[in-house]
C-alpha cells in the first residue's frame, strides 16, 4: 500500500472514530449545536428585537430585525461547536490516546484529520437545522441560488478555520477544562464584538475599530449580503481570505502540537 | 547445534550515553541498556527515577537530547516509522477510548495496525478471551475496574502482535489479585517469545517477572544484573536493632562492633550470618543494660540492594 492509500485509510478509521464518538454524545451536541443558537435567537428576536430593530436604521434594509439577526445566529452555530471540538482533541492528547497513537505506525495527520473533517459536519449540521427553525420563526432570506451557494462556501470554510483552531487549542491546553475554556472567547466574546447582533457604527470608537476589522465581522456581513439578496461585494473575499489564513496558521500550530505530544508535560518519570 | 537455536540471540534494545533534561533538571544522566530479544528487562526505580522517560524515548515519543538507540536493529532517530512497526507501547495510564466500547477498542486499533477485516476481527476475539473481557466487551470503559482496563490496554497493544513491548507500571494502582492477573499474563507473553521492557516500582514485581534489573535513582543506573546477581551483591543476612534513644544505640554499637548504623533512625545492622547463633551471641553481648525497641531478622532481597546502591535508607520499609 502507499503512503497515499495508508493517509486515506488511516484519516477515514479517525473520522468513523470521530462520527461514533458524536453519536454517544449526540444529546450534549445538540445542546451545544442547535439549543443554544436557538435560544440566542429567541431571546435577541422576541425579547430584545424590538428596541435593536428600531435602532438598525439603515442597516435592517427595510426588513425585520429577524433577517439581520439570523446570520450572526449562524456564525455563533458554528462558533458554538469550538468547544466540543477542543474538548474531543484534549480528552485524547491528556488521556494518552495521542501519545499511543505517535507510538504507532499511523499517518501522523490522520487523528486530526478526523477530528476536524467531523467538526466540521457537527457545526454545518448544526447550521442547518437553526437555519430551519429560523424559517419557521420568521426568517425571510431573499437569497437566490448562487447566493445560498456562497452562504454554504462560506459557513463551510469559516467552519473548517474554526475547527483546526479549536484542533489546536485542544492540543495545547494542558486539561480538558482548560480546552474548553479556551473556546469562549471565540463562542462567546468574538460574536458580541462584532456586527453579529448590532452594526459596528453603534459602538463606542475603540470597539468599533476593532470590531470592524475582525474575522467574525467579515464572516457575517458578507452572509447577511448574501441571505438579503445584496451584493456580497468584497466581504465574501475578505471573509474567505480570513477563513484561509486563521485555517493556515491553527493547522501548523496543531500539527507542530500533535509532534510534540504531550512532550514535556511529564506526568511522572 | 540444531534448528532451534541457529538464529543467534539478537539485541532488542541497545542504548548508549542517553541523556534528558528538562531546563535545569537532568532526568537522564547517561544511561546504557543491552536489551536482548526474549529477555523480560526491568528498570526498577522510585517516582522521578528516569524510568517512564527513557521509555518515551525508546518509544519514539520523545527524542534524547544525546546519545544513540536502536531497537530491534532499528536505529530510533533514523527509522522511527519501523520502529513504531514492531512495538507496541501501554503507559501507566491506560489510554483507552472511553466513549468506544472494549470490542471497538481493539478493532480501532486492528484498523490502525492495518490488519485485513477477517484478521482483526479474529484477534479482537482471540484477545477479548484470553484477556478474560467477553462479557465486558460490548460495554464501555467507564464501566470497567482498574484491572480491566489494564488488561484492555494490554489487549489494544497486542493487537498489532508486536515483538517488543514497552510496559510503564503495568500494575501500579491495582489491587493484588489485579496484579497478580497481570503477572501471569506477562508471563505468558514471555513465554511466545515477545521481548519485554518493564518499569516498575515494586522490588517484589521486578524480582518475580524479570530476567534482568536495572535500578534507577537520579537518572543513572545504580546496579544492573539478574535478580540473583543483585542479591548476591549484598553481604547477607542482617539482624536490625532498632534503639529508643541516641545513648542505647552508643551503648550497643560499643559492644557490637561489626554492627553499621543508619543515622535517620536509631537503627543498628549486624550480620546474620550465623542464624540463631549469631542472634544468641548479639543479645548476650548487649546484655540487660541496653534497651532494644525492636529487633527484626532480614534476609537480603532486591529492598537491600536497592537501599544499599542508592543510599536511601531513611525510605526503608518495615
Amino acid at each position: 500500500m502507499s503512503a497515499l492509500t495508508l493517509a486515506a485509510q488511516d484519516s477515514a478509521t479517525m473520522f468513523g472514530r470521530e462520527i461514533k464518538h458524536s453519536i454517544r454524545l449526540l444529546r450534549l451536541l445538540i445542546v451545544s449545536a442547535v439549543v443554544v443558537p436557538v435560544v440566542m435567537l429567541l431571546l435577541f428576536d422576541y425579547i430584545l428585537g424590538g428596541t435593536i430593530g428600531h435602532g438598525l436604521g439603515d442597516a435592517a434594509r427595510g426588513a425585520p430585525y429577524i433577517d439581520f439577526l439570523v446570520p450572526g445566529i449562524l456564525i455563533m452555530t458554528i462558533a458554538g461547536g469550538c468547544g466540543p471540538t477542543a474538548i474531543n482533541v484534549s480528552m485524547d492528547m491528556t488521556g494518552g490516546f495521542v501519545d499511543r497513537i505517535r507510538t504507532m505506525a499511523v499517518t501522523r495527520g490522520a487523528v486530526l484529520a478526523g477530528h476536524v473533517g467531523v467538526s466540521v459536519l457537527r457545526m454545518l449540521a448544526g447550521v442547518a437545522v437553526v437555519t430551519a427553525v429560523a424559517l419557521l420563526l420568521g426568517f425571510r432570506p431573499k437569497a437566490s441560488v448562487g447566493d445560498w451557494f456562497a452562504v454554504v462556501g462560506i459557513a463551510a470554510a469559516f467552519s473548517f478555520a474554526l475547527a483546526w483552531l479549536s484542533a489546536a487549542l485542544g492540543l495545547v491546553t494542558k486539561s480538558v477544562a482548560g480546552a474548553n475554556g479556551s473556546t469562549l472567547p471565540l463562542s462567546f466574546l468574538l460574536p458580541f464584538l462584532s456586527s453579529t447582533f448590532v452594526p459596528v457604527d453603534s459602538m463606542p470608537a475603540g470597539v468599533r475599530w476593532f470590531a470592524a476589522n475582525q474575522p467574525f465581522t467579515a464572516v457575517v456581513d458578507s452572509l447577511r449580503a448574501l441571505l438579503s439578496g445584496a451584493p456580497a461585494g468584497s466581504s465574501a473575499y475578505l471573509a474567505l481570505a480570513w477563513c484561509a489564513a486563521i485555517a493556515l496558521v491553527s493547522f501548523l500550530w496543531a500539527q507542530a502540537a500533535f509532534r510534540r505530544g504531550t512532550g514535556d508535560m511529564i506526568r511522572s518519570t | 547445534m540444531n534448528a532451534l537455536t541457529d538464529h543467534k540471540p539478537r539485541t532488542a534494545v541497545s542504548a548508549s550515553g542517553l541523556r534528558k533534561t528538562y531546563g535545569k533538571k537532568v532526568v537522564l544522566d547517561g544511561i546504557d541498556l543491552s536489551i536482548g530479544e526474549g529477555e523480560v528487562f526491568a528498570l526498577l526505580g522510585p517516582n522521578g527515577a528516569g524510568k517512564t522517560t527513557i521509555v518515551r524515548i525508546l518509544s519514539t515519543l520523545i527524542p534524547a537530547d544525546a546519545g544513540a538507540a536502536t531497537v530491534m536493529g532499528l536505529d530510533l532517530r533514523g527509522e522511527a516509522g519501523a520502529v513504531r512497526r514492531v512495538i507496541g507501547v501501554t503507559g501507566q495510564y491506560s489510554a483507552v477510548d472511553d466513549l468506544l466500547t472494549g470490542e471497538e477498542n481493539l478493532l480501532l486499533m486492528g484498523r490502525l495496525r492495518h490488519l485485513p477485516a477477517t484478521e482483526r476481527r479474529a484477534r479482537a476475539t482471540e484477545l477479548l478471551e484470553r484477556f478474560d473481557l467477553v462479557d465486558a466487551a460490548r460495554q464501555t470503559p467507564a464501566t470497567y475496574s482498574g484491572g480491566m482496563k489494564r488488561r484492555l490496554d494490554l489487549a489494544m497493544t497486542l493487537m498489532g502482535r508486536p515483538r517488543l513491548i514497552f510496559l510503564d507500571e503495568p500494575t501500579t494502582g491495582l489491587d493484588p489479585r489485579s496484579r497478580q492477573t497481570m503477572w501471569q499474563i506477562i508471563r505468558e507473553l514471555v513465554s511466545e517469545g515477545v521481548t519485554i521492557l518493564l518499569t516498575t516500582q515494586y522490588l517484589e514485581e521486578a524480582d518475580h517477572l524479570a530476567d534482568r534489573i536495572a535500578m534507577l535513582d537520579h537518572g543513572r543506573i545504580v546496579a544492573e544484573g539478574t535478580p540473583e546477581e543483585l542479591k548476591r551483591r549484598m553481604p547477607g543476612a542482617h539482624i536490625r536493632l532498632l534503639f529508643a534513644d541516641a545513648a542505647s544505640r552508643e551503648k550497643a554499637a560499643r559492644a557490637l562492633n561489626e554492627s553499621t548504623r543508619d543515622d535517620e533512625e536509631l537503627v543498628l545492622r549486624v550480620p546474620n550470618e550465623h542464624g540463631i547463633q549469631s542472634l544468641r551471641a548479639v543479645l548476650d553481648r548487649l546484655g540487660d543494660d541496653v534497651a532494644v525497641e525492636d529487633l527484626s531478622i532480614h534476609t537480603p532481597d532486591l529492598d537491600d540492594v536497592f537501599f544499599a546502591v542508592t543510599g536511601n535508607v531513611n525510605k526503608e520499609k518495615n
